[in-house]
């Protein structure tokens, strides 16, 4: 019987039961913190020399590092938390680059007068989403800051990887006659967070599409290295990440308007608030540029993943209108799909 | 999406669409009024495959659009005070004021709250009984309904910290401001399908016998859109000038007569000035005497305000329909999405928002 991440793992016993400024004070709080809330759920050997560093074995070649800062409100969103979210973002964004994902350092600010079952259950989380993603947590830091001066806690995640030796893949190796393929449904996250902050409920609950996508890519990189660009639509959405290539490598880009997947739930709720999943953010997908004669291999490898399976080809790169994307629509016309100016509004009527 | 992919369906689309083709004998100006529908015609890109005969121009019904600057100003000047919680529709806070936007009170410490209904407003002044709560009550006849109910349930309720500032418009004195200008080119109107919802449509007739226009209460997706077209074609060819509902899955001709007793009850008819406009007599709605504890403009003494709208922004005669966005000089380069000159500029449902947003290419 599967019990419930939180029950199978009860809360550690603390001498508090939230967050106190001296847990960020390096003193003997700090360290039952480190011991009892962090140190059982990163394990790892190098993790537990508690060194001021992580010292690493370096295997030759190229490294793909990258950063990102999670400040999301709600923490909790169903289908995640701010935990998972942190893991795996950082994981796609390293293996955007084609790498395999290796180490990260964690970060945590904290809001003095957190429940330590609240930083427990992230840090649960955060766990299970490096281990799917075979990452090993090798570095970390915790502040405390005054009641008012963060909301609950903030988390930046760090991390590289190992980027294999024939794979070069850039938003600026964009070819003409190229495919596009979506590894699956649009905007989920992001209405997932919306809703759930508005309070707004639907039939069946929007969740989070947080997912770890570099095993994905190694099943993509195994039908061929050749794939010229490749990204997680984040915040700004598909559109914003269709726009940039197109820019960067100064080709217009042509998206087949009906082809694009969008759940049906997440299309009600963008309906209801007269928001584009186009523009809205994405945690575990991504969206792949390869030459035509691979496209239909890449595909199929990917509807083999789990996090494919939902795959499709959305559209194609053409020498028309550099530097801008195009959907043709239902009737037949071609509209521009543009930048954002900013985050999307909800509409008055 | 059950109500909506039957009003999307490319291959009944395209049926209307020969129809319109195969009535069309000569040219027609048709002007559909509500910001919605402006937004799905360019979305779909509907005047890109209509006959050549048939120009669409772009009426005046975006709330967002026609929102005068003063009242911006006067909502900043509000948000901006210490006391107060302002609350919003998502997209009034990116418009522009004088010299700021809501955003810009945010970031400076203001409470500027997003709310889906001005119901929620009313939950927030419950919950925080020391603060000042104004609603930002803008719209057509379509939100007033619900602007009214918050009004009269703060009344019942003794609530003494909700207001509303109001900027109410109303589609038929617009529409017959347009007609009866010199320069009017409007044929025939596609009529707002959500403000007819609430008002119904007994109002119309009068001006569509005065000044000889058919007028289809038209819906939003590109079928409601494609067919509001072809049966305002087929009035013109025929020379008929009836209203029509063409939207009668929602639209009944009394209208949603509760909703019409709640808004006779909260507000009046009065003068209302137009962003891009001027001031239309007797084209909007401001709060009854009865319930003046819950205007905000008794409520905030705010000083005069003086605005000026940069000259060379031409929405005026956009709203008009006697000028395409493609025609101004600004349009895509000093005044863009995020730097708008003016009314048709700042929320997406604008003219030439829309334009830019989705036809930009085409004038290049």
């Amino acid at each position: 019987m599967d019990f419930p991440e939180a029950l199978s793992c009860p809360v550690p016993i603390l001498s508090h039961d939230t967050v106190q400024l001296a847990h960020g004070a390096g003193g003997k709080l700090s360290n039952e913190m480190i011991d009892k809330i962090f140190l059982p759920r990163f394990t790892n050997s190098t993790l537990e020399k508690m060194e001021d560093q992580a010292v690493l074995e370096n295997p030759g070649g190229r490294i793909a590092f990258s950063t990102d800062t999670f400040v999301v409100d709600p923490i909790f969103f169903p289908g995640g938390d701010i935990g998972d979210l942190a893991i795996n973002g950082t994981v796609n964004d390293i293996a955007m680059s084609g790498a395999i994902p290796k180490y990260l350092s964690v970060g945590f600010i904290l809001e003095e007068g957190l429940p330590f079952e609240t930083l427990h259950r992230i840090v649960l989380s955060m766990e299970k989403a490096a281990k799917l993603a075979g990452v090993q947590i090798v570095a970390g830091d915790t502040k405390v800051v005054n009641r008012g001066s963060c909301d609950k806690l903030f988390i930046n995640t760090s991390g590289f990887g190992f980027v294999p030796d024939d794979v070069n893949i850039s938003a600026s190796n964009l070819e003409i006659g190229d495919k596009i393929i979506l590894s699956g449904t649009l905007a989920d996250h992001g209405m997932a967070v919306m809703t759930t902050r508005e309070g707004l409920s639907f039939q069946s609950t929007v969740e989070s599409d947080t997912a770890g996508l570099n095993h994905l890519v190694q099943d993509m990189l195994s039908v061929s290295t050749n794939i010229h660009a490749l990204r997680d639509p984040t915040r700004g959405g598909l559109a914003t990440t269709l726009n940039e290539f197109a820019a960067s490598s100064t080709v217009g880009i042509q998206l087949y308007g009906d082809s694009i997947p969008v759940k049906e739930n997440v299309r009600g709720a963008c309906e209801i608030l007269g928001i584009d999943p186009l523009y809205v953010a994405n945690e575990g997908k991504l969206v792949a540029i390869v030459p035509p004669e691979v496209a239909d291999a890449m595909l199929n490898a990917m509807q083999k993943n789990e996090l494919g399976k939902s795959a499709t080809i959305i559209g194609e790169v053409t020498d028309k209108h550099p530097g801008i994307v195009t959907m043709k629509t239902a009737l037949g016309a071609n509209r521009i799909v543009d930048m954002p100016v900013g985050e999307q509004l909800p509409r008055i009527c | 999406m059950k109500y909506l992919d039957e009003f999307r369906d490319p291959v009944v689309a395209k049926k209307i669409l020969s129809e319109i083709h195969a009535v069309t004998t000569q040219p027609w100006v048709i002007m559909e009024i509500c910001g919605g529908q402006t937004h799905s015609i360019i979305r779909n890109g509907i005047d890109q495959v209509l006959p050549k005969e048939i120009e669409l121009v772009h009426g005046p019904g975006c709330p967002v659009c026609v929102t005068p600057l003063e009242i911006i100003d006067r909502a900043i000047e509000i948000a901006g005070r210490p006391d107060v919680i302002f609350t919003s529709f998502g997209d009034m806070l990116r418009v522009p004021g004088s010299h700021k936007d809501l955003f810009m009170v945010r970031s400076e410490g203001g409470d500027v709250r997003t709310v889906f209904s001005p119901l929620e407003s009313l939950k927030i002044a419950r919950e925080n009984p020391g603060k000042e709560v104004v609603f930002f009550a803008v719209g057509f006849e379509t939100t007033a309904p619900g602007n009214a109910m918050a009004v009269a349930q703060a009344a019942k309720e003794g609530l003494t910290n909700f207001s509303e500032l109001v900027s109410h418009v109303l589609v038929p004195p617009a529409m017959e401001a347009l007609l009866s200008s010199p320069l009017n080119r409007v044929q025939g109107y596609l009529a707002a399908g959500h403000v007819c919802t609430v008002m119904g449509w007994d109002e119309y007739d009068p001006i569509a016998k005065k000044y000889k226009v058919p007028i289809v209460i038209t819906g939003f997706e590109p079928m409601d859109v494609l067919d509001g077209i072809l049966h305002t074609v087929k009035q013109l060819e025929a020379g008929t000038y009836k209203v029509e509902n063409r939207y009668t899955r929602i639209v009944e001709q009394g209208g949603n007569q509760p909703a019409q007793a709640l808004i006779k009850d909260v507000f009046e008819i009065a003068n209302r000035k137009w962003r891009g406009i001027g001031e239309i007599p007797v084209s909007g709605f401001k709060i009854r005497e009865k319930y003046a504890a819950f205007d905000a403009e008794l409520k905030f003494s705010v000083g005069d305000i003086h605005t000026e709208e940069p000259e060379a922004c031409i929405s005026g005669v956009i709203l008009q329909g006697l000028k395409k966005p493609h025609d101004c000089p600004a349009f895509g380069k000093e005044c863009t999405p995020q730097n708008p000159l003016g009314a048709t500029m700042v929320s997406s449902e604008g003219a030439c928002a829309a334009y830019y947003k989705y036809q930009r290419i085409l004038s290049d």
